[in-house]
């Protein structure tokens, strides 16, 4: 099945919840990252209930700091 | 409306442009913006808001100029090395336009003074330059609180993003980032280096972002998290939500005061010992 993550196609086998995908994935920063789904910021407590489905658009979304100092 | 000679000539520019004229530059003389953090990314929005001609600019730091900071922190110079950044800020912007009034807040904020600093000039946009997560989200929430426009930025090495929030038209930063990240779980530009560039691309958005609000013209980042990768040049301008549950804009919210997190001020003030 075909999913968008951060604007790129990529095709993964099966379903998977959200924790389940962000190790598929690799996710970098898997502890902190904010969860995009449809249009939809996820709450961390739910990334193992929500199942990413086939044509669903993911966005991985990073803390950034930097700025002053 | 009562334009100098000289000013006619300095904002030639902008009074030509339909979308400006010679009503929007006085909106842009009238106007005030605070920017949190004369670093990185509050240094070149001084810098372009100054030559705007923003009429009030509040500048808040408590550093000093250190010679780290000189790879882009351009508002400061050599000989400005141990200078409170506040004064260093202050004394380009003069040199740049004597239209500007800056204010000088040589303070840290924390949830006992931001608000009293906002509200002091009944600031009109704020721009968050600052470099740490308890700043960013203390600022977001002042603003979420007292109904501020304010732009979030952050950049590390060749990456940068920015959000515009804007009371009531869309998601806040804590919709997108539900809390600070636990300390040293996010590597700080000083961690893990930023291409002094950084802050000049997308400190000049924030800048850019305040004066479309100030004009108000064209449409803001409210809604949107715009991401910017140095390396493959791309931006990518990615629709956000506003998050029903989010602690302080959501239905329900929870944080009805202000929060100090244990930010990294330790750290900066041990630095200069």
């Amino acid at each position: 099945m075909n999913i968008k993550v951060n604007g790129n196609e990529q095709k993964i086998d099966r379903e998977y919840t959200v924790k389940e995908l962000l190790d598929v994935l690799n996710v970098k920063m898997k502890e902190y990252v904010t969860v995009q789904l449809n249009d939809e910021i996820l709450s961390r407590n739910d990334f193992d209930k929500i199942i990413v489905k086939d044509g669903d658009t993911v966005e991985f979304l990073y803390y950034m700091g930097g700025g002053s100092k | 409306m009562n334009f100098s000679n000289e000013q006619l000539e300095r904002y030639s520019r902008h009074i030509i442009l339909k979308e400006v004229g010679a009503k929007g530059q006085q909106k842009i003389l009238n106007s005030k913006v605070l920017i949190v953090g004369t670093g990185g990314l509050g240094a070149p929005a001084a810098m372009y808001l100054a030559a705007a001609g923003v009429g009030t600019i509040g500048l808040v730091d408590y550093d000093k100029v250190d010679l780290s900071n000189l790879q882009r922190q351009i508002i400061h110079r050599t000989k400005d090395i141990g200078k409170d950044k506040v004064i260093s800020g202050k004394e380009t912007i003069n040199e740049m336009n004597p239209d500007v009034n800056v204010i000088t807040y040589h303070e840290w904020i924390s949830s006992k003074n931001i608000i009293d600093i906002i509200n002091d000039k009944d600031y009109d946009f704020i721009i968050d330059g600052t470099d740490n997560f308890p700043a960013k989200f203390l600022i977001n929430d002042a603003c979420v609180l007292i109904k501020k426009p304010f732009s979030h930025a952050g950049i590390i090495r060749f990456e940068g993003q920015t959000m515009t929030y804007v009371p009531g038209e869309g998601p806040c930063y804590r919709c997108v980032f539900q809390d600070p990240p636990p300390k040293d779980a996010v590597p700080t530009c000083k961690q893990a280096g930023v291409l002094g560039v950084m802050g000049g691309i997308i400190g000049t958005i924030q800048a850019t972002e305040a004066l479309k609000y100030i004009l108000g013209v064209g449409e803001l980042l409210t809604g949107y998290l715009l991401t910017f990768d140095a390396l493959k040049m791309e931006f990518r301008k990615i629709k956000i939500s506003k998050r029903k549950s989010c602690q302080v804009c959501g239905a329900h919210p929870s944080i009805k005061e202000l929060i100090d997190y244990a930010g990294p001020q330790c750290d900066l003030k041990e630095d200069h010992k």
